[in-house]
């Protein structure tokens, strides 16, 4: 998805700890803000992301609205073989997207 | 927008913390904005986490566990212009193999509206026991990030921040 930045190395040696930048475009409406004559707006945010590695989960979050707009979330891993990264976010409204990164491991 | 938001600024600044209490009780004892019908939107902030509600928010992660004071990290610019966006890096001293790895990383605030900002799920693969994320932060406050290790302990830090420009509750035009 376009609305998804993710920052994976191309390449790493075995066992190396890489990290992973993630991005993904959202408003994360915390559900306290009030327009100009009063109304509470309703929060839209996103509740859950989480990573896997060739289909293993090795990172998740729980997000509040004190996550700023557009959550950047990074954390590392130590890269054990080539294969794919599979990351999905789940949030208010029926929010979802997921997004992938290929990994090769020399 | 921006006038506006100078204007709650200036609002704000010399009796910050009579006002705010005030609020809090008003909004605890009526229970709703109907009754501040006069006062202007602008000052209009939901009731914001007290100590009380941060302490039950840790205790909803850490449960009776006593809670060591030591091995966490917590990054985070100690004045902050624009509370809508603050870096922040949790890093864990850990040697992350698979008997002694950090399993999870909780972050708090103390003034928010709500006490939580973010729980991080890791394990012995995530290889450096370190996350970072962009906060927002309604007000100058305390932020306590704690850390559960693989053999149960919990160990925590706790970093005071000056906000100068708060998030989450301006209005939207």
């Amino acid at each position: 998805m376009a609305s998804a930045l993710i920052n994976v190395p191309a390449k790493a040696k075995r066992g190396e700890i890489i990290e992973i930048k993630t991005l993904m475009s959202h408003i994360m409406e915390t559900g306290y803000r009030r327009t100009a004559t009063g109304e509470l707006i309703p929060r839209n945010i996103i509740t859950s992301f989480s990573c896997r590695y060739n289909g293993a989960e090795i990172f998740r979050a729980d997000l509040f609205p004190a996550i700023a707009a557009n959550p950047f979330i990074t954390f590392f891993t130590v890269a054990t073989e080539s294969g794919k990264f599979d990351f999905d976010w789940i949030g208010d409204n029926g929010f979802a997207e997921s997004a992938s990164a290929l990994i090769t491991v020399e | 927008m921006r006038d506006s938001l100078n204007e709650k600024a200036a609002m704000r600044e010399p009796d910050t913390s009579t006002r705010r209490e005030f609020f809090s009780q008003f909004l605890g004892l009526a229970g709703g904005t109907a009754a501040l019908g006069a006062v202007s939107v602008l000052t209009l902030r939901p009731a914001e986490a007290t100590p009380a509600m941060l302490a039950t928010a840790i205790r909803n992660v850490t449960g009776a566990a006593v809670v060591k004071t030591g091995k966490v990290r917590l990054d985070i610019p100690p004045l902050v212009e624009n509370g809508n966006t603050v870096p922040m890096t949790v890093s864990v001293t850990s040697p992350m193999t698979p008997d002694d790895y950090v399993k999870s990383i909780h972050v708090f605030n103390e003034k928010n509206p709500q006490p939580n900002i973010g729980n991080f799920y890791l394990g012995p693969r995530a290889g450096r026991g370190q996350i970072s994320t962009r906060i927002r932060l309604a007000d100058s406050q305390k932020i306590v990030a704690i850390a559960q290790l693989s053999d149960g302990s919990f160990w925590q830090t706790s970093v005071d921040v000056i906000v100068t420009l708060a998030a989450c509750t301006d209005e939207v035009i």
